[in-house]
């Protein structure tokens, strides 16, 4: 086994499966805002498509 | 449009509005402050809608630079907070209108947050990314042709190299499995993420395991021992961590 190489890249990628799979989520238990909706969520597919479009870059 | 939003980064212990160090910043470089509701106490920053309201925030989403920059801080806020005090971490871009909405939040979902506390205190997280080792694929087997017309002996190698294929494929997937016995053993609770595709992992071989490992602190030594001394001749892997039990921190539902 090795370490991960800590590239900053390969590092985000880590991180964003956290923050945008793991995390409390809350959804459905608030209230308003002039859309209708106070809480964001993240779209994750587009994303990851914006991620892989990068990378590929 | 409201003139601020409330970007919510993880909920601890009421204590935090008074351990949590001056100065911290979070995304958009926005001073961090705590709110504080019975037990509970929520950590947020006071975030311009210009860049957080749900409609900016779906076009900024698709943004990797933007992305990558909200991110890191929202990483590097939670980090500096664990230090102090273990915190549950919300997911990216949890935005609220206001401050009134998070003291309701902590009010409504106060027996919640404080399970997910219980669960994740004392502990860390531990990633690990496994890799199938290239198979080599050797044209081998050729002594089997030599009484074989060139049709028959084309569809024997076909034959063979897929049998190969399907034991090389046995052998990683019994690998992956036996590595994440091993290491569950030495956990406290695992989570399986999809693997990564290949563009994003930055490597050729597939990823066959992308797991987070929920480790007590005083047991890291254990763990990371556990993870050095396993070896496959069929499976490469990683580490990475410690991480803020981020895999762990999900709310059951009340």
């Amino acid at each position: 086994m090795t370490l991960a190489r800590n590239d900053n890249d390969l590092y985000l990628i880590d991180l964003l499966d956290r923050l945008l799979a793991g995390g409390v989520v809350l959804t459905g238990d608030v209230t308003i805002s002039l859309a209708g909706v106070d809480l964001v969520q993240v779209s994750l597919r587009a994303l990851i498509s914006s991620v892989a479009t990068l990378v590929d870059e | 449009m409201a003139d601020s939003l409330v970007y919510l980064y993880a909920v601890g212990d009421a204590a935090l509005g008074e351990s949590l160090p001056p100065g911290l910043t979070g995304v958009d470089g926005a001073p961090v402050r705590v709110i504080v509701e019975g037990r509970l106490g929520a950590v947020v920053s006071t975030v311009d809608p210009v860049h957080f309201d749900e409609e900016t925030l779906q076009g900024n989403l698709e943004d990797l630079t933007w992305l990558a920059e909200t991110a890191r801080a929202h990483h590097a806020l939670v980090e500096a907070v664990w230090r102090h005090e273990p915190v549950a971490p919300l997911r990216l871009a949890t935005v609220y209108l206001d401050d009134d909405n998070i003291h309701s939040l902590l009010r409504q979902r106060g027996a919640a947050f404080t399970a997910v506390l219980d669960r994740i205190r004392g502990r860390r997280e531990w990633g690990i990314k496994a890799f199938a080792h290239g198979s080599e694929d050797v044209d081998a087997d050729q002594s089997a042709d030599s009484n074989l017309g060139p049709g028959a002996a084309y569809l024997l190698r076909k034959r063979m190299a897929r049998e190969r294929g399907a034991r090389a494929q046995q052998d990683v997937q019994e690998a992956v499995a036996d590595l994440h016995r091993a290491l569950s053993a030495a956990a406290a609770a695992s989570h399986l993420y999809p693997p990564q595709a290949p563009q994003l992992s930055g490597r050729r071989e597939p990823m066959v395991l992308n797991a987070a490992y929920l480790v007590e602190e005083s047991e890291a030594t254990t763990f990371t021992n556990a993870v050095q001394t396993w070896h496959s001749p069929h499976v490469h892997h990683e580490l990475t961590g410690p991480w803020v039990p981020y895999s762990f921190a999900m709310l059951e539902e009340s």
